[in-house]
């Protein structure tokens, strides 16, 4: 659908996106996903044909979009954005809606039978007449939604459609968004900081820093499978380790890092020089050494227990740092403290090796 | 002291019990400034809107340019139509020497860069999401200008109130291209001139009254419409 090739953008003298390539399939949900400054925004300007590239292609179903004037206005009404802070235009939810329509020569009664049933669908029926300014954001969002699918976009784009929102908007904007991915054949362009987003509502993600992307794919596969540390630690593993391969027997590896070793699971030969990734909540805590089907366990030192919602974390001294997030009971239950010494045991399947 | 309040009164009652000549002098004066100011809307709220969407060399010398002509002084407005609309100059055919069209005309003319410039003024306040999601939304060049001259609707009333504030308390240019001829080209401010230097402080300031209210009345539109 969407084919982005060697794509950079430069503002002023400052590099924003680096060497973009990508390939969007139709009817696609595919997420970018990355912390602020990342160049999210930036690209999702850059396909909705907003601003041009300082170089590269982008091309929309085969068609290369900077082929003239005209391609580029026609391909854009093919698309709808929903921005990052959506703006309402000074007027009702009603003309707010039909804006698009109306550019696009849509006349009454079709006009107000699809802005109605657009309103409709967003659950703001009754909020016709409305002035959009004096919404409530999540409201907004919702004006923004409506706005840009009454069009029946082939692509729509959502620029972190739930960032501004507190945690029952988002829910709602949330459902919103999956029951149009679930209705329409549309295919669905999205930005978010916020992995489990990302997890829930994309079919593909892409993990942009600093202006590149760092790894795309599907989200279970990023998430528990990041290709290098940046990744890594933005998908929320905590643990990180430099070492090297020392033995692998079938698969089976020995992976030294300081003085001490773990065993994982990889095809990489000895000698390797290799990225140790350990998610934290894949650790137990046992008070003692206990047998278990885990074949690594450390003993530590508890340097720290700092509760968040239903969950504990727990930093250990086990000679090197590890962090540990296990269920707010089942630390109460063991009684975690400070100061105490604790096993902490994971299973070879659950180490994350990648070559440095 | 009490002389002033003595003429105060007397201009009160002037103004209360309708007297004729206040009367036709105050509606002659909305007329040829309402006329002046709507007919500098209709040419310079566009022309402004052009400098606004277009882009070409020497933009922002022609905007500071504008805003320097926003306290052109009256006086050198009247001259310059004096000179086109007088028998010998350019516009003399039309006949409008010491008529109320010549008033309009210089009124027009004399807050034409208030009009320009505060309308550009305006437009440039418009967020820039507005004209980004006009464009997203499928909006084409035309459609963009159209949309976000919509958004400014108010402020673009300011921008006329301000014009005929202007245009009702100036006295300069209607004075000489206008003639202050009693019953025609006669309005608050050049009748305000002239009783004046008459001695004639009661009638004076029975349209001065009227002036101040009348500005008053506009400003206190301009506030509610910036609340908007
Ligand atoms: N018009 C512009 N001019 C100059 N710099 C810009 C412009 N737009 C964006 N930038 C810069 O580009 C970088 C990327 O911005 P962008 O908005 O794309 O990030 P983002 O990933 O969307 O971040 P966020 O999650 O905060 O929205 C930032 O450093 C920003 O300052
Ligand atoms: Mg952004």
């Amino acid at each position: 659908m969407i084919n982005i090739r060697q794509l950079n953008k430069f503002y002023g003298g400052r590099q924003i996106l680096r060497d973009i390539n990508l390939n969007i399939d139709a009817e696609e949900v595919f997420s970018f996903i990355g912390p602020s400054g990342a160049g999210k925004t930036t690209l999702l300007r850059l396909i909705d044909l907003l601003e041009r590239p300082t170089s590269g292609t982008i091309l929309y179903k085969g068609v290369n979009t900077a082929a003239s004037e005209n391609i580029r206005i026609e391909t854009r009404r093919k698309m709808a954005m929903v921005f990052q802070r959506p703006a309402m235009f000074g007027a009702s939810v009603f003309d707010n809606v039909a804006y698009g329509l109306k550019v696009r020569g849509e006349k009454n009664p079709r006009l107000a039978d699809r802005v109605g049933k657009a309103i409709q669908d967003v659950g703001l029926a009754g909020y016709e007449e409305q002035d959009a300014r004096t919404l409530s954001g999540g409201e907004i969002q919702r004006v923004a939604l409506a706005r840009a699918l009454v069009i029946s976009p082939e692509v729509l784009l959502l620029d972190e459609p739930t960032a501004n929102l507190d945690p029952v908007s988002t829910v709602t904007i949330e459902k919103l968004i999956m029951k149009i991915i679930g209705e329409m054949n549309i295919t669905v362009i999205m930005s978010t900081h916020d992995m489990a987003q990302g997890q829930r509502l994309a079919g593909k993600i892409a993990v942009m820093m600093e202006g590149r992307i760092l790894q795309t794919g599907d989200p279970g596969l990023v998430f528990n499978k990041p290709e290098n540390h940046l990744v890594a630690r933005f998908v929320g593993v905590e643990n990180i380790f430099e070492g090297n391969i020392s033995s692998n027997s079938d698969g089976l590896v020995n992976v030294a890092f300081g003085p001490h070793v773990l065993e994982g699971i990889s095809d990489l030969s000895a000698g390797e020089k290799v990225n140790i990734f350990l998610r934290p909540e894949e650790i137990t805590l046992t008070p003692s050494r206990t047998a278990t089907s885990a074949r690594n366990s450390f003993r530590g030192e508890i340097m720290r227990i700092s509760l968040n919602g239903p969950l504990a974390r727990v930093e250990l001294d086990c000679g090197f740092p590890m962090i540990a997030l296990i269920t707010r009971r089942s630390a109460e239950e063991l009684n975690l403290q400070k100061g105490q010494n604790v096993y902490a045991s994971f299973k070879a399947t659950q180490v994350h090796i990648i070559k440095r | 002291m009490e002389e002033i309040g003595a003429a105060f009164v007397t201009a009160l009652k002037l103004i209360i019990t309708g007297d004729p000549e206040v009367l036709s002098i105050t509606l002659r004066s909305i007329i040829i400034s309402g006329s002046a100011t709507i007919l500098s809307a209709l040419i310079f709220i566009p022309a402004g809107s052009a400098v606004f969407f277009s882009e070409f060399p020497g933009k922002k010398g022609l905007v500071n340019l504008i805003n320097t002509l926003f306290s052109v002084p009256t006086v050198f407005v009247g001259l310059v139509v004096f000179i086109a609309i007088s028998r010998s100059g350019p516009l003399g055919g039309l006949g409008l020497l010491f008529t109320p069209g010549a008033m309009v005309t210089a009124q027009a003319l004399l807050i034409s860069p208030v009009i320009t410039g505060l309308s550009i003024s305006a437009l440039s306040g418009v967020r820039p999401e507005i004209k980004d999601t006009a464009l997203s939304l499928g909006a084409s060049r035309v459609q963009i200008a159209i949309t976000m001259l919509r958004e400014v609707r108010y402020a673009m009333a300011v921008v006329v109130l301000a014009g005929f504030g202007r245009a009702i308390s100036e006295v300069g240019a209607g004075i000489m291209v206008g003639g202050n001829i009693r019953g025609y080209t006669r309005t608050l401010t050049t009748a305000m001139s002239l009783e004046t230097s008459m001695g004639n402080i009661e009638f004076s300031m029975a349209l001065g009254i009227i002036l101040i209210t009348i500005a008053l009345f506009v400003s206190i539109i301009v506030y509610r419409l910036q609340r908007l």
